[in-house]
């Protein structure tokens, strides 16, 4: 039985080369207090990218 | 008094106007000619095609904000530019046509100093058959390339997960219509919200969710790629998109072009030549982009459409366009001042301009069908084309005509984009990005050509506070509400 993050691969169908998220990345990515330093820090990391492009 | 025409009023046209008249003040007039009564916030339209915004909330009235901002408004779509002027006057003049339910086909001629063409594209519907009426609100399938056709995506949707509440399975086809479409962003957003939506509704597992696109590789974008920095690798955008189609169990065709829609069915020829055909139950395909048709006549009547006017439709400007084959391409090719060369008093942004040639590497298949996306000049790059055309035009007004044109290419300027699947707090995921430049300069940067220090993406709720942020920021700043030039493009 394939664990949750594999459920979907298909053998050597179009997907069976990539990556899929294990449970901690998909823990980070809807974990509040964790997104919230992302949101600074990716913000930040926008305002750079608009200033250099002004 | 100088006169200063913007044709058009999306986000480049807006914000060259708005920006022209704050910074030339009463003593010179700005005038915008738009065959729409309302400014649309186009990103925030996915969220519009399944049902989790309205229009109103995408949409206000221009023409409350142009009187504030003293432009002069003209609802109306221009028809042919005289750069030499007329039989009676040497003034430069564009004709327009009124779309004002109370002037509707009243035609005018304006004469201006300054012009920029800032009309955004037509929604070409018509080269791919069966792909939409001329209102764009296909027979077969819907859009968010508008408001009113987001509108239409949503109710359809709803019919679809009502059919699979009842236990009928659907099958959704989302992606690119042509060959030679641009904005796979925006469909590959409204894939993902469709998914999320389904999720939400209880009915994820009566759905079968396809992708259908003319990138030769998931996650080409129409900007050949990117490389962004995650774990100690410069991992491609490739990868990244894989995962996420993976992850949600949603297939794909790539590197396809598709030739015919019917009614649940479309017809594709893919880049190895070999063709297929797809069923759907419900389906949105981004229609190609064509210039709008704005004609030029010399003084003397004759037809100089071509000299403007790249084939496609887009006017020239200051880019290099016989860098020839993709051996040759720089990123110097692409223009910084968005200036005719051959009208210097007239300047294209956002996708009115003609670009040199793909970012994408160009690919056909083996009977010759052209299958590459073509450049996307919408979004933040849009907004900073305009307001630096603005600044130019506006230098040169009040400072003398020798004043030095503003530069703003896309091979020295990044992007910022949010890929959002669902609108909620705390649930859904949203791909934030940011990418610089946005066309790769692989002298500057060999290999990934780009900066991979601010070419970046990542998935999290983040992307959804920030594309919120984004939402209501932008709604806010299109409106001249107290310190909206703070606001950056």
């Amino acid at each position: 039985m394939s664990k949750y993050s594999e459920k979907n691969i298909k053998a050597y169908g179009n997907n069976f080369t990539t990556m899929t998220p294990g449970p901690v990345a998909k823990f980070l990515r809807t974990c509040v207090i964790y997104q919230f330093i992302r949101f600074i820090v990716i913000n930040l990391k926008m305002l750079v990218v608009v200033k250099k492009s002004h | 008094m100088a006169r200063l025409v913007v044709l058009g009023g999306g986000v480049s046209g807006h914000t060259a106007a708005t920006f022209a008249a704050k910074w030339l003040g009463s003593s010179h007039e700005v005038v915008v000619v738009t065959p729409n009564a309302k400014w649309n916030w186009i990103p925030s339209n996915i969220w519009v095609g399944v049902g989790l915004m309205s229009k109103e909330e995408v949409t206000f009235d221009l023409a409350s904000v142009y009187a504030k901002a003293g432009i002069t408004y003209k609802q109306a779509k221009a028809v042919s530019i005289n750069p030499e002027g007329g039989s009676s006057s040497d003034k430069p003049f564009v004709s327009i046509e009124y779309t004002l339910e109370s002037r509707e086909g009243d035609v005018e001629d304006v004469e201006y100093d300054y012009l920029i063409n800032a009309t955004g594209p037509k929604l070409n519907f018509a080269a791919t058959p069966g792909l939409g009426d001329e209102n764009g609100l296909g027979e077969h399938t819907v859009s968010v390339c508008t408001a009113d056709h987001a509108v239409h995506a949503s109710q359809e949707l709803k019919k679809c997960i009502q059919k699979m509440k009842n236990g009928e399975r659907q099958k959704f086809l989302i992606g690119t219509g042509h060959g030679l479409c641009t904005c796979q962003g925006a469909a590959f957003e409204y894939i993902f919200n469709i998914e999320h939506e389904l999720k939400k509704a209880g009915v994820r597992d009566m759905a079968d969710i396809k992708w259908i696109s003319n990138e030769s590789f998931l996650g080409d974008f129409g900007v050949g790629g990117l490389h962004m920095k995650a774990m100690g690798f410069a991992v491609s955008s490739r990868i990244f998109a894989e995962s996420l189609f993976a992850e949600r169990d949603v297939d794909w065709i790539i590197g396809a072009h598709v030739s015919k829609v019917e009614a649940g069915s479309v017809d594709y020829e893919l880049l190895d030549g070999s063709v297929g055909k797809e069923s759907f139950d419900f389906s949105m395909l981004i229609p190609p982009f064509a210039g709008v048709g704005i004609k030029a006549y010399s003084k003397d009547g004759e037809d100089i459409t071509a000299e403007l006017f790249a084939p496609n439709g887009f006017i020239k400007v200051d880019a290099n366009y016989s860098a020839g084959a993709y051996e040759n391409w720089k990123a110097s090719d692409w223009p910084a001042t968005y200036q005719n060369p051959t009208y210097t008093n007239i300047f294209a942004c956002g996708i009115a301009f003609a670009p040199p040639h793909p970012i994408s590497k160009p690919m056909s298949s083996p009977s010759g069908t052209p299958i590459n996306p073509t450049p996307p000049r919408t979004g933040m790059p849009s907004g900073i084309m305009g307001k630096t055309v603005a600044h130019s035009i506006c230098d040169r007004i009040l400072k003398g005509e020798d004043a030095p044109l503003h530069r703003a290419s896309m091979a020295e300027m990044g992007a910022a984009c949010v890929a959002s699947a669902g609108k909620g707090i705390f649930d859904g995921t949203a791909a934030a990005m940011t990418i610089y430049p946005v066309v790769p300069d692989f002298d500057k940067y060999p290999g990934t050509g780009r900066d991979t220090d601010y070419t970046f993406g990542e998935i999290g709720l983040a992307g959804h506070w920030i594309k919120h942020i984004l939402h209501h920021l932008f709604m806010y700043k299109a409106q001249l509400k107290p310190g909206w030039t703070l606001i950056p493009e």
